[in-house]
């Protein structure tokens, strides 16, 4: 996690939106980032990420007043934040960072906000205090029970969904797989869902089609149509198959990096276990 | 001295007793581009065509009629003065010649690598009609990039004037070629210029579209410099919709007019099965990955994955399908494909262009398009799978429209599908600026002075035109500043 410096975006961010990060000029990748935070006193946004891959990984090597080259944004169309009535927040690992301001402007809005926080693990969960902060009920789940329910955040979803008062909208927010099986919960129950797809994106600015998907039989753009869709619309599967796309080279500049620092080995080879990409 | 030297220098003598006849000058052969051996550049992302030497431009110069209505000049959509810098190539004075140039171009290294000239300039050249082969025209492109080359070596930089400070403020927006000129010639008139890029580098497509091996990027560069020098203000990294909006720049942050130059934008996919395959790219997508990410240093620096494809399929037949093709090669593919729908004589791209890819060992299917993309168990592309196709009666644009061929279906095997087809609008600006007329096709709508239809908001290039060319960008981007010069003028 860290806060960046970035007065002009920070002045024109909304929940929702994201910002790309480039760390070199001439070389570097581009990397999609939610904007998880914002102080627009101090002119700053905070980013949160897992060290997936070279990236972030480099990303993550930054010390405290280090700078990073190019910071786009903000992108994306911002999340449609009205009175809704109840609102269900489903976060799924990482996915809790871009989750939480959606989260506060719902509850800011007047909205009654419920959010189901899933992990893996009890080390993994992430801003547990802070949605506590911004929900009027919050529910920790992980994979292997090692803290709050042992379940996936498909279980509360469905119990929230088949209750007495039932949501007037979810927003799910993690994984693809997360994603979809919350959409097939919820479809069941004719509760409106809003996912946020982090597709592969290069100018993020509608220029390249990389982050096409596809949406209700029609290609979508996530830069500029997104990043957020209706989730009973998004073909899931096909987005995850694409996410796949680089895993091999993504992989070899993984390594290539690691030779060059051998420091990072540890975070590098460890976010490859637990990454889902 | 060898032969060609020998040759010039007996014309000259001619042409300087003014015995020189048009026939001496027909006979005169067209001059060939001097280019990197075809198996070579392959495996190098250097520049193919290696410029003219000194000889060859004043031998070309010569080919020159000086026709009293050079009906050459209506071909160029910015009217250079082509005979009159012509001239003085022929005497050896380059920095004449780029002086007349400058007047109407302020970017001829790259339009005289860039510009089709075919159906330009050169297409109305009394030299190539006395032929009846617009190959024969006299090479106006190639001798203004000599020109503009030999001004780069010799750092004839003329710094423009700038007049004294009005106080006024403008904003350019996308920093392509059309944004470049305008930038300058507003400059030129002592108004604040400030350009905002939403990529971190400058110059748009000719920086993250069309490849280093047709246009140097330091060519590019250099004109960012002079903006630079001239007091120009460039701002990357920002998004306008989204960082801030038209409005905010009028209204809060104190410009007194914009010019929206971003370019096209989303690409065009054809709507096939299998287009959402891991291996299917736009061409835009490959091109900035392989351009502006420097996919082809993958390992030595740069990290951006790029599929190392070995069996590519390119879907198109105009530049950004020949810069795809041509860039697939030197990223190691080992075959590459160009599917065209119509015949080859239909191809949008430059004739240089379609030659060079033809030497690279580039495998022309034309008459063919796909009908889908096929995946193996993984969602990765293994083959695309294609219809034969005739040509038919002629469509609204005038060419044969294309027709399939029931049941003639085949497969190509290949691992990697770049659709090449066109784009449509970048839809951005649209979206977040109130007021702002667009076409059907959601290009921006512009009168004559490409004014918008907002007060103080001019547009021009591809957002206006649709997939145009560089000096069509140059020329509406010349309209334009002329018109806000005007404008601020006035206010
Ligand atoms: C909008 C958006 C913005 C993003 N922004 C960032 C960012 O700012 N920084 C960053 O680093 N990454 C970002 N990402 C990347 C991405 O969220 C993570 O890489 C991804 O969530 C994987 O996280 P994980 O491996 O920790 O999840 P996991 O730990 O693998 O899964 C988390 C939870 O998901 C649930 N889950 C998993 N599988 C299923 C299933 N089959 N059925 C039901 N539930 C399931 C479980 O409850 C599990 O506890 C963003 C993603 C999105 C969607
Ligand atoms: C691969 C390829 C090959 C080509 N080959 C040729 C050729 O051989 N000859 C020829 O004449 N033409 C060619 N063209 C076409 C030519 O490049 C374009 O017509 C020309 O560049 C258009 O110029 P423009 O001024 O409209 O801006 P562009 O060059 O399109 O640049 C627009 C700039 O605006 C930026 N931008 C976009 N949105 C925003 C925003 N919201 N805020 C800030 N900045 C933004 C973009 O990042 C970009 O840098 C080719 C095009 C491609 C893609
Ligand atoms: S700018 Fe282009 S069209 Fe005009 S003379 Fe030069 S090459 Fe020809
Ligand atoms: S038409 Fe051809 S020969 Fe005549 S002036 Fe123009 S370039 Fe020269
Ligand atoms: S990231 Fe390129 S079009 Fe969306």
């Amino acid at each position: 996690m860290v806060d960046v410096a970035a007065p002009l975006v920070a002045a024109a961010a909304k929940p929702g939106q994201f910002v790309i990060v480039c760390l070199s000029t001439d070389y570097s990748e581009r990397i999609p980032l939610t904007i998880a935070g914002l102080d627009t006193q101090k002119g700053s946004i905070r980013l949160i990420w897992q060290a997936v891959g070279k990236s972030t990984a480099e990303l993550a090597n930054l010390k405290v007043g280090d700078t990073v080259e190019n910071i786009l944004g903000p992108l994306g169309k911002p999340t449609h934040i009205e009175k809704f009535g109840t609102v269900v927040c489903v976060g799924g690992g990482i996915g809790n960072a871009p989750l939480l301001p959606i989260a506060r402007g719902m509850k800011e809005a007047g909205n009654k906000v419920i959010s189901i926080l899933g992990a893996r693990n009890k080390e993994l969960l992430i801003l547990e205090d802070d949605f506590k902060a911004v929900s009027d009920e919050v529910i920790i789940v992980t994979d292997d029970g090692s803290y709050g329910r042992k379940a996936l955040v498909t279980e509360p979803l469905e119990e929230i969904c088949k209750g007495a008062s039932k949501p007037n909208l979810a927003v799910a927010i993690g994984p693809g797989v997360m994603m979809k099986f919350c959409c097939a919960t919820t479809k069941k129950y004719n509760v409106p869902t809003v996912v946020s797809l982090n597709t592969i994106m290069i100018d993020g600015t509608g220029m390249c089609g990389g982050c096409r998907v596809e949406v209700g039989g029609q290609t979508k753009f996530v830069c500029v149509d997104g990043p957020e869709f209706d989730g009973h619309l998004v073909n899931f599967d096909l987005m995850m198959k694409r996410m796949n796309a680089y895993k091999q080279l993504e992989k070899q500049a993984m390594e290539n990096y690691e030779q060059h620092k051998c420091r990072l080995k540890d975070i590098g080879t460890e976010a490859q276990k637990n990454s889902k990409f | 001295m060898d032969e060609s030297t020998k040759h010039l220098n007996e014309l000259l003598a001619k042409h300087k007793a003014g015995i020189l006849k048009p026939a001496d000058r027909y006979e005169i052969p067209p001059q060939a581009m001097p280019a990197q051996d075809a198996i070579a550049r392959r495996s190098n992302v250097s520049e193919v065509a290696t410029g003219y030497t000194e000889t060859q431009a004043r031998l070309e110069a010569l080919r020159c009629l000086g026709c009293k209505n050079a009906p050459c000049v209506a071909g160029c959509p910015v009217k250079i003065r082509i005979k009159d810098f012509i001239a003085p190539i022929v005497e050896g004075d380059f920095k004449k010649a780029l002086d007349i140039i400058r007047e109407n171009s302020l970017l001829p290294a790259v339009c005289g690598r860039v510009c089709p000239q075919e159906v330009q300039c050169q297409l109305p050249c009394t030299v190539g009609k006395k032929f009846k082969d617009v190959d024969k025209s006299v090479s106006i492109g190639r001798l203004e990039r000599f020109v503009a080359d030999w001004g780069r070596k010799n750092h004839d930089k003329t710094n423009p004037k700038i007049a004294p400070s009005t106080g006024k403020k403008v904003a350019v927006i996308g920093s392509g070629p059309g944004g470049i000129v305008v930038a300058t010639d507003v400059r030129r008139a002592g108004h604040d210029v400030t350009v905002f890029e939403a990529f971190h580098k400058t110059g748009g497509v000719m920086v993250y579209g069309i490849p280093e091996f047709r246009l140097p990027k330091a060519i590019v560069r250099e004109e960012i410099e002079q903006l630079k020098n001239m007091g120009v203000k460039i701002v990357c990294n920002f998004v306008v919709g989204r960082t801030r909006t038209i409005k905010e720049l009028i209204e809060e942050d104190g410009f007194d007019a914009v010019y929206v130059g971003v370019g096209a934008g989303l690409p065009q996919f054809m709507g096939i099965e299998g287009e959402h395959l891991v291996g299917v790219y736009s061409a835009n997508e490959y091109l900035t990955r392989a351009n502006l990410m420097r996919a082809y240093d993958f390992g030595k620096g740069a990290d951006t994955p790029i599929a190392m494809s070995k069996r590519v399929a390119v879907v198109g037949g105009g530049n950004v399908a020949m810069d795809s093709a041509r860039t697939a090669v030197r990223l190691g593919a080992e075959k590459v494909y160009l599917i065209y729908r119509r015949s080859e004589k239909e191809m949008p791209a430059r004739v240089e262009e379609v030659h060079h890819a033809k030497e690279e060992g580039i495998e022309f299917h034309l008459l063919r398009n796909p009908k889908r993309i096929i995946g193996d168990s993984g969602g990765v592309v293994c083959a695309i799978e294609c219809l034969k196709y005739e040509l038919g009666e002629p469509d609204a644009s005038g060419r044969r429209r294309p027709v399939p061929i029931q049941g003639s279906e085949f497969q190509i095997e290949v691992d990697t599908v770049i659709i090449a087809i066109g784009n449509s609008a970048n839809p951005l600006i649209g979206q977040t600026t109130n007021g702002l007329e667009l076409n059907k096709w959601g290009n921006i709508v512009v009168d004559e002075k490409c004014k918008t239809s907002l007060d103080g908001v001019y547009a021009g290039g591809d957002i206006v035109l649709g997939a145009a060319t560089v000096i069509l960008a140059m020329g509406q981007g010349r309209t334009a500043a002329a018109a806000i010069n005007e404008y601020l003028t006035g206010k």
